[in-house]
């Protein structure tokens, strides 16, 4: 049934007893065309749009936990499209068009909201790197607006502008950015997916994955053996693992990234504003609470937990930026594990094994390429080729050259 | 997260910097390039006990293989890297 305003009326009047389940707990079938392992983002997504763009139904998701339950539900909620590379800029701005038309596009309230995302720069050369950008984001038709320091003070009040050690000179703002509702992005994508066809299988491991004379047949999992001719692993911060069972290595290593939210106070940040001289974005809830993150903790970690030094890190910038945080208390912190791969760009391409495919290497930007992340997994699945958009994302390029290192790091995952 | 420095004691893990994986063998000169490829990128990535080096940063200064478990960030032996 599609939401609308009578279908809410109807509910709220009989007192949200009549809601049913928005998508099926199906058991699972014998064998499938395609099967996606991972039901998060990225996967649902996939599944979606394999119905949608290319008419294949016949498919899974096998989810270990439940819908939601990984790092679509643990980020900061942020998109954006405000790359440098090429590749990146088209790649991203594709997702950003995707989530302009989510919510119609799905019949889901995502609470899509383009509040802009403002890039502080704090000296000279920074202010000239920024420049640089904005000009290449322009370049690709991607909009971006370079802001002097008095337009960034009218526009965020609460900015300390003149500190001494890293004063605001102003920022690249790209307004066409903003925040998502991360739950609501899964379910919708869940249930969409659902409705077209796919089975979601939650609560459902892959133990392993078997291949014969170099083509994939299927996965064990803890509810027996799925047969498929196509498999797409979009296991985000276990992509390592579950692509070890079919024998691959892959240039990723599983790091921690923590994220924070305050107490709930009243409106006084209606953007997205990024730290140029520390690691530190912030933006805040429509429920209220200031939700920001920082850097990775740097080491490899599964554990979907962080340690107190980058939580002293990311509070003394936060308080460095804002000073009127410095009275608010935190509320929550959690840790999710992201794939990071070795130049900091994703993975969209097939495998040396035969129907086999592989979406990872996320590093912590994975929520905002949600919508073209699985839109150009599914076309790579179903045509077997990568589309035009993720054809620089493919897993030789370590051995090839063609790096796709946005930020010039080298091939040290902590360093992106 | 605190890391048993063989020279120092143990310390708290933000006097330390990390680099990486300890394992990965770096190939002689001439060397095939697959054999770079896995050395510069590939990497095992467990979930579980793991190798890492360290450097004692703001201390001693020395380089450390520190062997911890990447679920629940247990420190399980650390040893100067010049004998791991």
């Amino acid at each position: 049934m599609d939401y609308s305003i009578f279908g809410l009326l109807k509910n709220a009047l009989t007192g949200n007893r009549l809601w049913a389940p928005v998508w099926r707990d199906p058991a699972p079938k014998q064998r499938y065309d395609t099967l996606i392992v991972g039901g998060g983002g990225h996967g649902l997504a996939t599944a979606y749009y394999l119905a949608k763009e290319h008419g294949i139904t016949d498919v899974a998701v096998l989810e270990k936990g439940y819908i939601g339950s990984g790092n679509v539900g643990r980020n900061t909620t942020i998109i954006r499209s405000n790359y440098l590379l090429p590749a990146n800029t088209h790649f991203y701005e594709k997702s950003l068009q995707l989530w302009e038309g989510l919510e119609q596009d799905l019949n889901y309230n995502a609470m899509v909201s383009q509040r802009g995302v403002l890039n502080l720069f704090h000296s000279d050369a920074q202010r000239d790197a920024y420049a640089r950008r904005g000009n290449a984001m322009r370049l690709a038709g991607v909009d971006a607006d370079l802001l002097d320091a008095v337009t960034v003070r009218a526009m965020v009040p609460g900015i300390e502008m003149q500190d001494a050690r890293f004063p605001v000179k102003g920022g690249l703002l790209q307004q066409r950015g903003g925040t998502v509702r991360h739950d609501a992005v899964a379910w919708g994508y869940a249930r969409a997916a659902d409705r077209r066809g796919a089975d979601i299988l939650q609560n459902t491991e892959v133990t392993g994955i078997r291949v014969e004379a170099g083509r994939v047949l299927g996965v064990e999992t803890t509810r027996g053996f799925i047969g498929a001719r196509r498999i797409g692993l979009a296991a985000a911060g276990h992509s390592s693992r579950v692509a070890a069972m079919a024998g691959l290595r892959l240039p990723i290593e599983s790091h921690v990234l923590q994220a924070f939210v305050s107490e709930a106070v009243k409106p006084l940040l209606d953007t997205v504003v990024t730290f140029g001289a520390g690691h530190f974005y912030v933006s805040q809830s429509d429920k209220g609470g200031l939700v920001f993150g920082g850097d990775i903790d740097g080491y490899n970690s599964y554990a979907q937990r962080g340690s107190l030094p980058v939580v002293e890190e990311v509070m003394e910038c936060a308080v460095t930026l804002f000073p009127a945080f410095s009275r608010l208390r935190y509320l929550r912190q959690w840790g999710g594990v992201m794939d990071m791969s070795m130049d900091g760009s994703p993975i969209i391409d097939r495998t040396p094994v035969e129907g086999l495919f592989l979406n990872c290497g996320w590093c912590y930007g994975g929520f905002k390429a949600t919508p073209a992340s699985g839109w150009c997994f599914a076309h790579t699945i179903a045509t077997g080729q990568p589309h035009p958009l993720n054809a620089a994302f493919r897993l030789d390029r370590f051995a090839t050259g063609a790096v796709l290192d946005e930020k010039g790091a080298g091939a040290r995952p902590n360093l992106h | 997260m605190r890391i048993n420095c063989p020279f120092c004691g143990t310390r708290g893990n933000e006097e330390f910097t990390v680099l990486g994986a300890a394992d990965p063998v770096r190939p002689d000169a001439d060397a095939p390039v697959p054999d770079w490829v896995a050395y510069a990128h590939a990497r095992e990535n467990p979930r579980g006990p793991h190798r890492d080096l360290w450097q004692h940063q703001h201390g001693c200064r020395a380089w450390l293989v520190v062997e911890r478990d990447t679920l629940t960030h247990a420190v399980i032996a650390v040893r100067p890297a010049r004998d791991a």
